[in-house]
């Protein structure tokens, strides 16, 4: 089971803390959305998880494995998208992963259909063979993100991989993410988009002046911090009568209010974490009325941060 | 801590494989930039000249013998060919990891940062080569045109300078190592080894009669040294009414030991520099 744990870990430059004494430890394949305020220390740890910094006191560990002192062992499994990486601009995509695979370890017989498959999941076929040095900031970063396809990796961690994409592109590169999700792997993606967190994850670590507020699934972090109900937000297939919606559906077990939000959108605001979630979604699945997608609003999210960070400044 | 059960399913390779990779596309960056264009111009244009003023004006200067041509004309140009491809290719080989951000590319991968620095270095080393290989190649050509073959202190001469090649890259790295802008790392080696290193060698000799054994212009002197016959006196001194001159000729082996020692030191301490900077 891939493991990533920070145990007291500390970066300090002179008199300024970037990260003080966080302990966390995530364990498991799922996703793990890292937030906090510019400056609180997410980017700081990230780089400490991958050997870019090192760390003034405590340890950075990737399934046990000390990542300064061994950081070949530690980074076996690992991919990771820190920043906005630049590739070598006299460089093609093809010849740039081609050296990320080789440096993983990819094995000679799959390096060329993995590169290939990587640059296809991230849209860039066309460009696969032309200098990376005349690339726009957007087109980079999905080669960037192709990179952190490679060599089947167990741990990921992402800062912020939507920045510098267009919408379609934050779109696919969380498509990516999702279907990264399904794999076995842990995914520790730092961002500021709330939505795309919401999305994306399944648990969220809040950080701020670089030490952590709260580790927790989702739900159980807006269910604790948000101050209000959770929401979920139901997609149908088609429309339904309002009275399913205010009869039937707002008298299943947890449920506070529901409303349609248009003809194929409800809004759900139920009291629980997790376990009424998962017991909801069957509830409604079971109710035979089209069902097409189930996700929690965002907005308990952005209360529950803004509360925490709120109570930490 | 203990450590979990959990095992990569990758293989990552050893890190002379690692290397290896590094080598194989930083330079394929090179021969594809700018840069090596710019660096083969300049050696080919040096070639082109001095081809022409040879053909044109026969100095006697240059054809009086086999090894005084090789001395004119390799003997003068070959360190500043060196020293320019060991800027064009090591002044900014590790800055701008940082300061271009390749760094955040390559680093945060299972693999040693010296495996990055030795495969750079590598990558410069056989790219400063080809630039050199060439232009030896036009120097051979010309004196097989005026003489009928190379003289065996010219094949020294070159094994001479593809070591100060080896120095200069060492501390152009080391430099490199010590930057996190390009320009400044580019700016301060060119610096250093076209104006400082000679103006401080002359300083030192001339007027405190010091041999600047610690200078690695000084120790470069050999390459054009060994093509002199018989080899120059190691202190000359000259008296020109009150005032007295010295000037230092580096012996051989003390010539390769200011290179070695220059190597050895600037490639471990661009190494440890390397490997506790901060991205």
């Amino acid at each position: 089971m891939p493991s990533v744990e920070t145990v007291n870990l500390s970066k300090r430059y002179g008199s300024f803390t970037a990260v003080s004494d966080l302990n966390l430890k995530i364990e498991g394949a799922k996703c793990v959305g890292f937030l906090g305020p510019n400056g609180a220390g997410k980017t700081t740890t990230l780089k400490m998880l991958t050997d870019l910094i090192i760390p003034s006191s405590g340890e950075a560990l990737i399934n046990g494995v000390n990542v300064h002192a061994q950081k070949k062992k530690a980074l076996a499994s690992v991919s990771a998208l820190i920043e906005a990486p630049e590739i070598y601009a006299s460089l093609t995509p093809r010849e740039a992963l081609t050296m990320i695979a080789e440096i993983r370890g990819v094995p000679s017989e799959e390096r060329k259909k993995q590169v290939e498959d990587a640059v296809a999941e991230v849209r860039m076929e066309e460009w696969i063979d032309k200098r990376v040095g005349k690339f726009s900031k957007g087109m980079k970063q999905r080669i960037c993100v192709a990179s952190a396809l490679l060599g089947n990796p167990t741990i990921v961690f992402l800062d912020e991989p939507t920045m510098g994409l267009d919408p379609r592109g934050m779109s696919e590169v969380r498509e990516i993410i999702k279907s990264l999700r399904g794999k076995d792997r842990l995914i520790f993606m730092s961002s500021h988009i709330l939505s795309e967190v919401s999305d994306v994850c399944d648990e969220v670590a809040m950080i701020n002046h670089g030490k952590l507020i709260v580790y927790d699934t989702l739900p159980n972090v807006t269910a604790k911090f948000s101050g209000v109900n959770n929401v979920v937000e139901v997609g149908l297939a088609h429309s339904i009568d309002s009275k399913i919606v205010t009869q039937t559906i707002a008298a299943l077990p947890g449920v506070v209010s529901a409303e349609k939000v248009d003809d194929k959108n409800l809004k759900i605001s139920f009291s629980g974490g997790l376990d009424v979630q998962e017991r909801l979604l069957n509830d409604i699945v079971n109710l035979n009325i089209g069902v097409i997608s189930y996700k929690a609003a965002s907005s308990e999210l952005e209360e529950a941060y803004l509360k925490l960070i709120t109570a930490t400044l | 801590m203990a450590q979990t059960d959990f095992e990569s399913k990758n293989k990552v390779p050893s890190s002379m494989a690692q290397v290896g990779t590094i080598t194989k596309y930083a330079l394929l960056d090179y021969v594809r930039s700018r840069r090596f264009f710019i660096m083969l111009t300049i050696a080919l244009l040096i070639s082109a000249l001095l081809t022409i003023l040879v053909g044109y004006y026969r100095p006697e200067s240059f054809l009086s013998s086999e090894l005084t041509f090789y001395n004119r004309w390799w003997g003068t140009s070959v360190t500043f060919v060196v020293v320019l491809s060991g800027i064009f290719f090591g002044g900014d080989a590790i800055s701008s990891e940082f300061q271009n951000k390749t760094g955040y590319f390559g680093v945060p991968n299972p693999i040693r940062r010296s495996s990055i620095y030795v495969g750079k270095w590598l990558a410069a080393f056989i790219a400063s080569t080809v630039i050199l290989v060439i232009f030896t190649a036009i120097t051979v050509g010309n004196g097989f045109y005026y003489f009928s073959g190379v003289p065996y202190e010219f094949v020294e001469s070159l094994l001479f300078a593809l070591f100060y090649l080896v120095a200069v890259l060492g501390f152009t790295f080391f430099f490199s190592s010590l930057f996190k802008s390009s320009s400044i790392s580019i700016l301060v080696t060119a610096i250093l080894f076209l104006f400082a290193f000679t103006l401080i060698q002359e300083l030192v000799a001339d007027l405190v009669q010091i041999e600047p054994w610690f200078i690695i212009t000084y120790g470069a002197q050999i390459v054009g040294n060994v093509l002199t016959s018989p080899y120059p006196q190691h202190q000359i001194t000259t008296t020109v009414a009150r005032f007295t001159f010295t000037s230092f000729n580096a012996t051989i082996p003390e010539g390769l030991a200011i290179l070695g020692i220059y190597f050895i030191v600037t490639a471990v301490l661009g190494l440890i520099l390397f490997e506790r900077k901060e991205f």
